[in-house]
């Protein structure tokens, strides 16, 4: 009977501590904020339908608030979710660097309107990036830009879509992050945009004869781009000789790859791929003497940074991307500039994403604002926010110009409409085509 | 109670801390009281809590190291999405569909487990440790190869790309290669997670306790010993296999149900891994330490967030010291004068009465 009476004691100790450590993990700051924001969704309930109407009205009521017609005011909580640590943590991290110097640059124009940015990691893992979420939504986020990557945004996107919180995706970039959602828009192109722009691309320029694919089919972004590349491929009648694959765990020989594309006589190779993998094809490519043209997507971007990489190896390497680092743009250079100076790195293409999602937030909440004669950001509810956000993204006279594109606008959809730039490698630098 | 067996009310105990925990989470998450951090950490609890239990069948009752664990888990976890497409539009209540689809990943792990158990099986140690390692990997990069789509003609499956397929154009990719599961309909509820951790439990715990449970403690304990008392060692040694393999399937299945999309990665070589963990710092054999175990280490990096850079660095502080502590001489001597006080005064009480 004691044995059994201490066991039993012994677990529910155990569960107790469980449960408190449930409460803890929330933390009481973070519960009392909690409470707070359902209070307030409770007030916002009354009167979600004319959520703008009544933050009309608390502007008139605050003589602080009613300055200027058209006025951007309150703080805005904006949540980042990326992998900042495990494999893919250098996408995370650049796009929490490039947001966070671009909330920085908002936060310095007006004193009445703040961003206050709350990056989560997610580990490149569906699993951990719906875990992320909801912590940024136990901190009271009221948006998020994010996923970074693919696979965790397309379950975050569904629970955000359940939720109705708002995401602005940096560089998700499969169609299944937005089918069906129409609270998820995305910054970048999407992965059908570039296999079928790349096809277009390197058939009305008639770059090449007979085309060779090396894509790497353990991972969703490459795989995605191939899919859509050989689908225009054949619908262009382009000849594509040679199919070969790849996996992460085997990303460090191609030489049977290569083999089989000279075998076939490829004159060009079609590589949507990241960089690190690219940058050894074409190593391995000059060692066996193949003299082949590349062509590859934005993944390619950041090849010529890469430390140890024999730049004059790329060569002539055709590529898609929506920013080059050495552009000449007012804004690019600032942003570059700002970004080694806080970084001591060149920014990539996702630091730029990051970098334009935070600015494109702030432009549709200052474009809403302007119609509505002023807003309030504080203490709108998520809810209320994405249908603010969707209106105005989805409006067809809405556009952002950022460093990534000028003039983005956006469809129902949630996808970009901006001018994919192809760029080639000329003297170790990008050059325009 | 006092006429049931230790090892009966020790299964008593573990269904009973699995219903408070049930019970508590269902109340606060009734009453609005959990945040939503942590309520979106109920059903991976639960599949956690089955995948350490079935791996601590192998690993601790039946003393081999397996370390593909999460391969069954995936297998589970992809038919399960494949059953659960199949019959999104046939079988009308989700908790039926969910059903199904948990048998269907319970059935094709089951299946898994005897093809690689025959082999495998017949070795030992090391060798055992390394060819379940292998085969983890292997079911990760076959499903990075596997498309499954569905139209009206039924299912069509290919190891070549998606295009291959075939399919009409209604019809559904429901497994993408490496993209993995996309588009999944979430029909994972927390009162199902609950149920199927008892089941697994009762299943499990009957095996441990039955004849052929002790016919597998004894060939853990000495092989040549049970061997030459006529045990057939390979039937007990799979049956216990097999099982856990069918558990893990049937978690995987409630995993997979429980997020928009899967993809093959995920259940790679660190899944494996961290399963073993669950059960190492749970305690080799003990189910109930690998239940606990596997609940508070699916949480604690969770509660680690505010940590932010140093959050995996404490995780892995926090192991270590575990580690320590459950090893230490001197703890366990404090564990027991708390335990010796506890009873003393509990005796005291019942003489007074």
């Amino acid at each position: 009977m004691k044995k059994k009476l201490l066991a039993m004691l012994l677990a529910t100790a155990m569960v107790c501590s469980v449960t408190a450590c449930g409460g803890d993990s929330a933390g009481t700051a973070d519960n009392s904020a909690d409470a707070g924001e359902t209070t307030e969704t409770t007030d916002d309930a009354a009167t979600t339908d004319d959520a703008a109407a009544a933050d009309d009205g608390a502007a008139d009521d605050a003589a602080a608030d009613a300055t200027g017609s058209g006025s951007l005011t309150g703080t805005l909580k904006l949540g980042v979710i990326g992998p900042l640590t495990g494999a893919a943590a250098l996408y995370g991290n650049a796009v929490d660097s490039g947001s966070a110097i671009a909330v920085e640059e908002i936060n310095a124009i007006s004193s009445d309107f703040q961003i206050e940015l709350n990056a989560q990691d997610d580990e490149h893992d569906a699993e951990k990036s719906v875990n992320a979420y909801n912590n940024l939504k136990d901190w009271g986020a009221q948006a998020i830009i994010g996923c970074v990557t693919t696979t965790p945004c397309v379950a975050v996107a569904s629970e955000a879509n359940a939720d109705r919180m708002f995401m602005l995706t940096p560089s998700a970039s499969a169609t299944d992050v937005t089918k069906g959602k129409d609270n998820v828009y995305q910054l970048c192109f999407s992965d059908p945009n570039q296999g079928s722009a790349s096809a277009q691309y390197i058939s009305d320029n008639g770059l090449a004869e007979k085309v060779a694919v090396i894509y790497n089919n353990s991972d969703a972004y490459s795989t995605g781009i191939y899919q859509t590349f050989q689908t225009a491929a054949e619908s262009l009648g382009m000849d594509v000789v040679s199919v070969t694959t790849f996996t992460d765990d085997t990303a460090n020989d191609f030489s049977v790859q290569l083999t089989e594309a000279q075998n076939a006589g490829a004159d060009l190779i079609f590589l949507p791929i990241y960089y690190t993998p690219a940058s050894l094809i074409m190593q391995q490519a000059a060692s066996m003497s193949y003299d082949v043209k590349f062509f590859g997507v934005d993944g390619m971007d950041g090849i010529l940074s890469l430390e140890g990489f024999d730049t004059s190896l790329a060569e002539g390497v055709m590529l898609l991307t929506p920013f080059s680092a050495d552009a000449t743009d007012d804004k690019t250079v600032s942003f570059v500039g700002k970004y080694q100076a806080a970084n001591g790195e060149i920014p990539s293409q996702f630091a730029a994403d990051g970098y334009d999602c935070a600015y494109a937030m702030y432009a549709a909440l200052t474009y809403y604002a302007d119609k509505n004669g002023g807003f309030n950001v504080d203490g709108v509810s998520y809810q209320d926010l994405c249908e603010i956000l969707i209106s105005v993204f989805s409006d067809p006279s809405f556009s952002v110009d950022g460093i990534t594109g000028e003039g983005m606008t956006w469809t129902a959809a949630g996808e970009v409409n901006k001018a994919p730039k192809a760029v080639v490698i000329k003297d170790g630098a990008y050059a325009g085509l | 109670m006092r006429k049931l067996s230790k090892s009966a009310r020790n299964s008593f105990i573990n269904y009973g801390i699995v219903l408070v925990f049930f019970l508590v989470f269902q109340i606060m998450l009734s009453m609005g009281k959990l945040s939503s951090s942590f309520s979106g950490q109920l059903i991976p609890i639960c599949t956690y809590v089955i995948m350490a239990v079935s791996l601590n069948l192998v690993v601790g009752i039946s003393g081999e190291l397996s370390l593909g664990h999460a391969g069954f888990m995936s297998v589970g976890a992809f038919s399960g999405v494949v059953m659960a497409s199949c019959i999104q539009n046939v079988v009308g209540p989700s908790w039926l569909r969910l059903a199904l689809s948990i048998l269907v990943g319970a059935l094709c792990a089951a299946v898994a487990g005897t093809i690689i158990g025959i082999p495998v099986l017949r070795l030992r140690g090391d060798y055992l440790a390394i060819v379940t390692l292998a085969f983890g990997e292997i079911i990760k990069n076959v499903l990075n190869c596997l498309y499954v789509g569905v139209d009206s003609h039924g299912l069509h499956i290919s190891m070549k790309d998606a295009v291959s397929l075939g399919m009409e154009a209604d019809g559904i990719t429901i497994i993408n290669g490496p993209m993995g599961a996309l588009g999944i309909r979430k029909i994972s509820t927390f009162i199902s997670a609950v149920v199927l951790v008892l089941i697994v439990l009762f299943i499990i715990q009957n095996l441990v306790n039955s004849r052929s449970g002790r016919a597998i403690k004894a060939i853990r304990d000495n092989r040549i010993a049970a061997e030459s008392c006529g045990i057939n060692v390979m039937k007990y040694k799979m049956m216990a296999f097999v099982v856990s393999a069918a558990a893990a399937g049937a978690a995987g299945a409630l995993y997979a149900l429980n997020y928009s999309t899967v993809v093959p990665k995920k259940f790679d070589f660190n899944t494996s891994i961290l399963i073993l963990v669950f059960v190492v710092l749970g305690g080799i054999g003990n189910l109930r330490g690998s239940m606990i175990a596997a609940a508070v280490l699916t949480v604690l990096p969770e509660m680690l967030r505010q940590f932010q850079d140093y959050r995996m660095l404490i995780y892995a502080v926090v192991l270590i010291l575990v580690m320590i502590l459950t090893n230490n001489r001197r703890a366990k001597d404090a564990l027991g004068r708390i335990k010796d006080t506890v009873f003393r005064r509990n005796r005291l009480q019942e003489a007074d009465k």
